[in-house]
Formats: structure tokens, C-alpha cells, sequence
């Protein structure tokens, strides 16, 4: 199968999975008790029966479900992911508000924890057995089981309002109206916190996945052979070993990678960053229909989209795997 | 009703407030406030939840504002005057005043306002308009006139801003309101005006240049940062990054350590118009709820004393009835219910209870809450009755409060300063309905009941309806159509060099025109 074959199957597979993802994210949503007029009704501190069927009408929440389900389907057909009453904006329009201070976020928790991840995985199985390997699992594990929430709250109170390093909470100082290399550095300064507390569980994960991988992969044979022909331990390590041992690494990375949108929610809360997760998370307790199903939407698109590119590295990484897809 | 009631526009209370704090105001500053949640929009006349009040109490101005002992004080109107019969109210606006696009506020906008945007959209001021107001007419660009059907006591009490917010014609008249593209970029008459609204992150507003009040606002700018996590808010505080804690958005265990703080102040003042009062329903629709002397017998067996001390850690105060001791007409002339579980036993077995498990909704708004129904339920285990707490999020909680799905469902109201507004609600027969979390969800329905808050409603003389609402706090007293827990103080934590910002019985959210920074 050649490349331009293998991709148009995975590509029709996907949109016919984003279909049912859309579909079944509708109905998913509808199950749960409540509805947005009656929350915003709720949190007005009060009602009539008339401020109920206004707002209604404004959702398009008097149309029979099965009309309501064809509106949306057929504004993500033309790309409109429709409009938040609530919050009187259109949904993409938020979404993509939000989308670069979440992509900042993911994107260097992403970057961190790979490249700490395995390093320190590699460096683990390399001395395995020896104190270096002790430190490293152990603090693995350590981060591995730590809640997230507590890890953020202690990096606060210790980083922040302890030793006074960095800024607790928000993506810039606000008020300061910084610009250019100053802005950039304010923000890189509010990043550190929330970006080292998401990648920390990811880099314990990356660390005892490489060991693991890399000491299989050191007991295989070609190994021993290499190790016969006299090459220094630090490049078998390095060319034998860890190239082979990191197609594991390259399925999490990916996993993690779809998780980029909208995996953030619990540290951007914490951090009060403003990006994705927030919005979701805000939209899910405001029952705001049309926003929960926009950000759904793009995120299942790009954990789709995230499939087809670790399919693809694969490829690269270990022609043989052509052979059986 | 005897003589003619005068409200005078005085700028005395401009000058009380300088010779108390003898301290002449500076000018300039920046305060950081924290609101939370984020406010769905900033179009106080579409919205009234919350943190929309808090900030747009700000941009948005009504006729009246409300001192801490709830006297009507002049905002938007300078004086007012109310006929002899308490039918006729004519209000003098204030002179020169421009909405935040120079035009100017006149008489039209306030007919407007009244009588056409809100009686569309507003759910407090609908039902009131349409029941006691014949008419509201233009008598001058400065004079505006609102004639009642008969005398309506709480009338004066209606126009806080969250209630009745001025509402620009020229903006408005003639559109759909809830779809104007102007909700984005809220208009108002206030002290400060909406520059910047960065979702997720803050809300900064700036001052208005052009506002009527000379000399004020004293501050330049405003920003209400959004911090979703309750100790982070707390951090934010400590660190330096925040100088106001709004009620509510720090834990309650956090309170009394951030208050002990260097340079910090703490006030409950300025929530007497809202004087939150909270309490459990019983669906009296649902078997054993039904009867008194078991409701009677829960009273006896919940320690309020422990969930005031331990839950709230000190904040509040037992309630005795129905109406707030914040508020006027309250009455301690009631029955009242101390902490005895052996009473309590007696009269649950009185009552005919057979042991049937009653359904506690537990309120989703926090720790706070859920520790509160985990140590009513273990009160009410004490005593014999088998209780389950049952768990949801907001909207959830809403549907199920709204549909009376619940044998005991935990609340909190605001009382709106008058109990024919924030009282009444929830005992009367005519507000049993589904749909509404906040109406008589419990289903409580006494003829008697009716008649007394309906005649104290439109009593012509405070000493008339005093009376009448001294008779109906003694009879709910006794037949519990709720049983009240707590009234309910929500502290204010700041920086004490952030001057005059609670003065006003709406606290922070009209709090910001005369404070100043030091």
C-alpha cells in the first residue's frame, strides 16, 4: 500500500468517526439533567415561568430534538459551529480565543516531559540497578501518583507565596501592559508553574516507559552482537538500544499530543489560565450546549487527526510496520 | 399614611462620609478585585446573576441606592416625592448626566427603561410592574412620574441598580434587546466604563471622564481578575496580585487566617439588602413531610449553633423566622427552636414517622455545603430519621429543585430588601410553580399566609404593615414551611488601604464610585 492510498483510508475513516463523535456528543449532553435556560434562569435569583420559555426560545430549545440535531450537523457541515447565547459570541470565535494560551500550555508540557521523560528513562536503564535508577523510578513514581490538583497547589504556595519566584496564577500581569521581549518574558514567567505541574504525570510516564522499553530491548540478541564487536557501551546505548526502544514512547507522545486540546482542564483552573479546558469545563456546568459541543468537536478532531500522525512517524520510524497495516 | 413623604437629595451624605473618615480622598489608583465566577455577560438589564451585578453595578446606574439601613438614597434621581394616597411617585433626575456615548440620560430613558425593556425582560421587576403600576409618563425632561394601582409599600425599595438598571433608548428602543450586538459593549451612566473584557482572564474597567457626580469616581481603573480555584484566589490575595476578596470567593476556613494578615481588613457590611438567608425545604407534598409537629421535630434535632461555629466558622447568625433581623419588619415575637433532641424524638414519634428515607439535595456550590448536609444528616441520624444525601452539579440541583424532585432540598435567598420581594416568595400559594428553583418549591399553602403578606404588601403605613408581617413570621414560626438555618454573612476581605468601598447596603457591587486608594 503506498502512502497516498494509506492516508485517503485513514482520512475517510476519520470524518466518518468525527460524524459519530458529533452525533453521539449531542445526545450525550442532552442526557444530563438541566438545561442552560434553567441555569441562567437559576443563577438570576429569579424566575417566571415567561423569563423560562424567552430564554428557550433564544436556544432554539423549543424546536423538537431531531430539528435541533440537523441545525447543528448542518452548520458543521459549513463549518459554523454555531453561537453562545450565553456568553452573546459565536463558538468558534471563543474557541480559538482560547486556543493559543491552551496550545502554549500543552505544547511546552508536551516538550518538557518528552524530552525529560526520556532522558531520564534512558539514563535509569543505562545504570539500572545503581542509585541513579533508584532516584529516578522513585521520583517517577512519586509524580506518577500525585494528584495533579495537589502538586499545583503546593508549587503555588511553595514557588509563589513562599519563595515569591513566580506569578501563581493568570497567563500575563495584568495591568502592566507590557510589550515585545517584556511581554513575552511576563508570560513565559506564568507559564512555568502550570506547564511543569501538567508535564510532571506525563514525564513520569515517558521515564518508566523508556526504561522499561530500553532494557527489553537490551537483552535482544542484535544487541549482544553489537556489544560482541567491541562498540562502547554508550553507543550501543544510543543507536541500538534507545532508537529501538522508543516506538512505545512515540504511541504515548501521540496519545499525549491528541490530548493537546482540551486535556488541560484541571491545571487551567487551578492556574486561572485562560484556554480550552476552562471554556469546556465552564460551558459543561453552564450546560452551554452549543459551546461544549464546538470544543468536543475540534478535540476529537484532533486526537482523529493526531491518530493519522503517529500512524505516519511509525511508518518512518519502522518501515516493517508497512507491511501489516 | 399620614402628610407627605419627602425624599431629599442631599449631598450630606457625600459630606457625612467626609467628616467621618476625615481624610480627604486621593485621587488615581488601581484596585484589583476578584469575581468569580465569570460573569455571563455584562448587560445588567438582560442579566442579574451574581458576579454580573458585581461588576456592572459599576457601569450601570438606577434612579435610587440604598444606605446600610436600606433608607433610599439619590442616585440618577436627585429627589423624590410620594403622593398622599402612596399612588403617585415623581422623580427628579439628576441634571447633566451623559451615558457613556455622550448622549444625554433624560426622562424618555427612564420611561423606557421601566416600562417597556424591563417589563420584557427582567423577572424581578415584571411581576412587579404588571401587578402595581397603572402607568409611567414623561412629565419634563427631568421629571418622570409613575402611578401606582393602589399603595405598594416596598415600591420605594425597587429601584437598586441590579433591580431596575437604567437602560439607554437610544440604544435599545426598537431592536430585539436579548440579541443587540450592544450587550457586548455595555452603555450605562456609571462611574466607570467596560475598556477591556479578556475572557477567561479579567474584566477592566476605566473611569468615567464624564461622570455627573463631580469629583468622582476617585479611582482610574478597575480590573476584576477571574480566578476559578478557591486557594489559588487565596495566593492571588497573599502574593500581592488581588487587593479585594469578594463574599464568597475564598473557603470558609480561609477566611479567619487571610483576615489576620498584615495591612487587611475584613467587613461583613454591606450585604444588607440582600441578607442571604439559608434554611432547608421540606416537600410537604411528600408523605411524613407533610405534617408539623414532624417538621417541628427536625428543627429541634439540628444543632444550628454547630453548623454557624464549625461550617461557617463563626459567620452568621441564627435566624429566628422567615424575615432577617438585617431588615425592616423583622420580629423576634416567634417560637423559637433550640437544639434539643430528646424534644425532637418525642415529636418525631409523635408525628407518626415509621422510619421512611427522606432525600437531602445537597446545594452543589462548594466544601462549605456538602460538610453542612453531612452534619445535618448526622443530626437527623441521631433522632431516628433515616436520611440520604443525594449529590448533582448546578444544573442538576436546578432541575431538581425546580421539578420539587427532593424531600429536604438546602437553599439560599436573597430577602431584596423588602419582604413583599425577597420574603413572601417563598410561602405564598400563587408562586407554587415548577419551573423556578427560587419560587415555593416546598409546596406550602396556608390561606392565612396568603392574606397576611398580600394586606402587608399594600398596607398604607410601615406601622400598618409591621403588624401584619409581626402575625406572619409568629404563624410560619410554628408551622415551618421551611426550616432556616443560617443568615448567612459573607465577609468582604481587602487591603486596608483600599478606602470606602462597603458603604452602601449593596456592598461591592455599587461600591467602587466613592473608594479610593491610599
Amino acid at each position: 500500500m503506498n502512502l497516498a492510498q494509506f492516508l485517503a483510508g485513514r482520512l475517510a475513516k476519520g470524518i466518518v468517526v468525527l460524524f459519530a463523535i458529533a452525533v453521539l456528543n449531542f445526545f450525550l449532553i442532552r442526557a444530563a439533567p438541566g438545561d442552560p435556560a434553567q441555569v441562567l434562569a437559576g443563577e438570576a435569583g429569579a424566575a417566571d415561568e415567561q423569563l423560562l420559555i424567552q430564554l428557550r426560545e433564544r436556544f432554539g430549545l423549543d424546536q423538537p430534538l431531531l430539528t435541533q440535531l440537523w441545525v447543528y450537523l448542518k452548520g458543521y457541515l459549513t463549518f459554523d459551529l454555531g453561537f453562545s447565547y450565553r456568553q452573546q459570541q459565536s463558538v468558534l470565535s471563543l474557541i480559538l480565543d482560547r486556543l493559543p494560551a491552551t496550545l502554549l500550555l500543552t505544547g511546552a508540557a508536551f516538550l518538557v516531559s518528552l524530552g525529560l521523560g526520556v532522558l531520564m528513562g534512558a539514563l535509569a536503564a543505562r545504570r539500572a540497578g545503581r542509585w541513579q535508577d533508584s532516584v529516578i523510578t522513585t521520583l517517577a513514581l512519586v509524580f506518577y501518583a500525585t494528584p495533579l490538583f495537589w502538586v499545583a497547589l503546593m508549587s503555588q504556595i511553595v514557588f509563589s507565596l513562599k519563595l515569591g519566584l513566580v506569578p501563581n496564577v493568570g497567563y500575563e500581569s495584568i495591568g502592566a501592559n507590557y510589550t515585545g521581549l517584556a511581554r513575552a518574558l511576563d508570560i513565559a514567567s506564568h507559564l512555568v508553574l502550570p506547564a511543569l505541574t501538567l508535564g510532571l504525570f506525563f514525564t513520569a510516564l515517558y521515564a518508566r516507559m523508556m526504561r522499561a522499553s530500553m532494557l527489553e530491548v537490551a537483552g535482544a540478541d542484535f544487541v549482544k552482537t553489537a556489544r560482541a564487536k567491541g562498540l562502547s557501551p554508550g553507543v550501543i546505548s544510543r543507536r541500538h538500544v534507545a532508537r529501538n526502544a522508543i516506538l512505545p514512547v512515540v504511541t504515548l507522545a501521540g496519545l499525549q499530543a491528541g490530548q493537546l486540546v482540551g486535556g488541560a482542564v484541571l491545571t487551567e483552573t487551578v492556574f486561572a489560565w485562560p484556554g480550552i479546558g476552562r471554556l469546556m469545563f465552564d460551558a459543561l456546568v453552564q450546560r452551554d450546549y452549543s459551546v461544549l459541543l464546538g470544543v468536543f468537536f475540534i478535540s476529537s478532531a484532533m486526537v482523529v487527526g493526531f491518530n493519522i500522525l503517529t500512524d505516519l512517524v511509525y511508518r518512518l520510524a519502522d518501515p516493517r510496520i508497512e507491511a501489516v497495516s | 399614611m399620614t402628610g407627605l413623604r419627602f425624599g431629599l437629595a442631599l449631598a450630606a451624605s457625600v459630606l457625612a462620609l467626609g467628616v467621618a473618615q476625615a481624610q480627604e480622598p486621593k485621587k488615581g489608583g488601581t484596585v484589583h478585585v476578584v469575581v468569580q465566577p465569570e460573569p455571563p455577560m455584562l448587560m445588567q438589564g438582560l442579566n442579574q446573576n451574581g458576579p454580573t451585578n458585581m461588576v456592572a453595578g459599576n457601569i450601570y446606574e438606577s434612579l435610587l441606592r440604598y444606605n446600610e439601613k436600606l433608607e433610599p438614597q439619590p442616585s440618577l434621581a436627585k429627589s423624590w416625592e410620594i403622593s398622599p394616597d402612596a399612588k403617585v411617585y415623581t422623580f427628579k433626575l439628576q441634571e447633566g448626566v451623559t451615558w457613556h456615548d455622550g448622549k444625554p440620560f433624560t426622562a424618555d430613558d427612564v420611561v423606557f427603561t421601566l416600562d417597556k425593556f424591563l417589563r420584557e425582560v427582567h423577572p424581578r421587576w415584571r411581576p412587579i410592574v404588571n401587578a402595581q403600576v397603572e402607568k409611567i409618563e414623561k412629565v419634563d425632561d427631568l421629571t418622570v412620574k409613575i402611578t401606582l394601582k393602589q399603595p405598594f409599600g416596598p415600591m420605594i425599595m425597587t429601584q437598586e441598580v441590579a433591580s431596575a438598571p437604567m437602560i439607554p433608548k437610544h440604544i435599545y428602543d426598537g431592536t430585539d434587546y436579548r440579541a443587540n450586538p450592544a450587550n457586548n459593549t455595555p452603555i450605562g451612566t456609571g462611574p466607570f466604563k467596560l475598556k477591556e473584557w479578556k475572557k477567561g482572564s479579567y474584566i477592566h474597567l476605566v473611569k468615567n471622564e464624564n461622570y455627573w457626580l463631580k469629583g468622582r469616581p476617585n479611582l482610574d481603573e478597575i480590573y476584576w481578575q477571574i480566578i476559578p480555584d478557591a486557594a489559588a484566589r487565596a495566593v492571588a490575595y497573599e502574593t500581592g496580585k488581588v487587593d479585594v476578596l469578594t463574599g464568597g470567593s475564598v473557603d470558609v476556613y480561609d477566611v479567619a487566617r487571610l483576615a489576620k494578615l498584615p495591612n487587611t481588613c475584613m467587613t461583613t457590611k454591606g450585604w444588607e439588602m440582600f441578607a442571604p438567608h439559608a434554611w432547608l425545604t421540606p416537600n410537604v407534598r411528600n408523605g411524613i413531610l407533610g405534617n408539623k409537629q414532624f417538621r417541628q421535630g427536625l428543627m429541634y434535632a439540628i444543632d444550628r449553633e454547630f453548623g454557624r461555629e464549625v461550617v461557617w466558622g463563626g459567620l452568621g447568625k441564627l435566624p429566628t423566622g422567615p424575615i432577617s433581623s438585617k431588615t425592616k419588619f423583622y420580629s423576634s415575637d416567634v417560637p423559637l427552636y433550640a437544639f434539643d433532641p430528646k424534644k425532637a424524638k418525642e415529636l418525631i414519634k409523635a408525628s407518626g414517622y415509621k422510619g421512611e428515607t427522606i432525600r437531602l439535595l445537597n446545594l452543589p456550590y462548594g466544601e462549605t455545603w456538602t460538610r453542612w448536609t453531612e452534619a445535618i444528616k448526622q443530626n437527623l441520624e441521631d433522632v431516628g430519621v433515616k436520611v440520604q444525601v443525594e449529590n448533582t452539579d448546578v444544573p442538576g440541583w436546578t432541575q431538581k429543585a425546580s421539578n420539587w424532585d427532593f424531600d429536604l432540598n438546602f437553599n439560599f435567598l436573597y430577602q431584596l430588601g423588602d419582604p413583599a420581594m425577597g420574603v413572601a416568595r417563598s410561602y405564598i400559594t400563587s408562586n407554587i410553580a415548577k419551573g423556578n428553583p427560587f419560587a415555593n418549591v416546598g409546596g406550602y399553602s396556608n390561606p392565612e399566609v396568603d392574606k397576611l403578606f398580600a394586606e402587608a404588601a399594600i398596607a398604607p403605613t410601615d406601622s400598618a404593615r409591621q403588624e401584619l408581617y409581626t402575625k406572619v413570621q409568629k404563624l410560619l414560626a410554628d408551622e415551618l414551611p421551611v426550616l432556616w438555618l443560617l443568615e448567612m454573612d459573607f465577609p468582604t476581605i481587602y487591603r486596608c488601604n483600599v478606602k470606602n468601598l462597603v458603604t452602601t447596603g449593596v456592598g461591592v457591587d455599587d461600591g467602587f464610585r466613592d473608594a479610593w486608594k491610599e
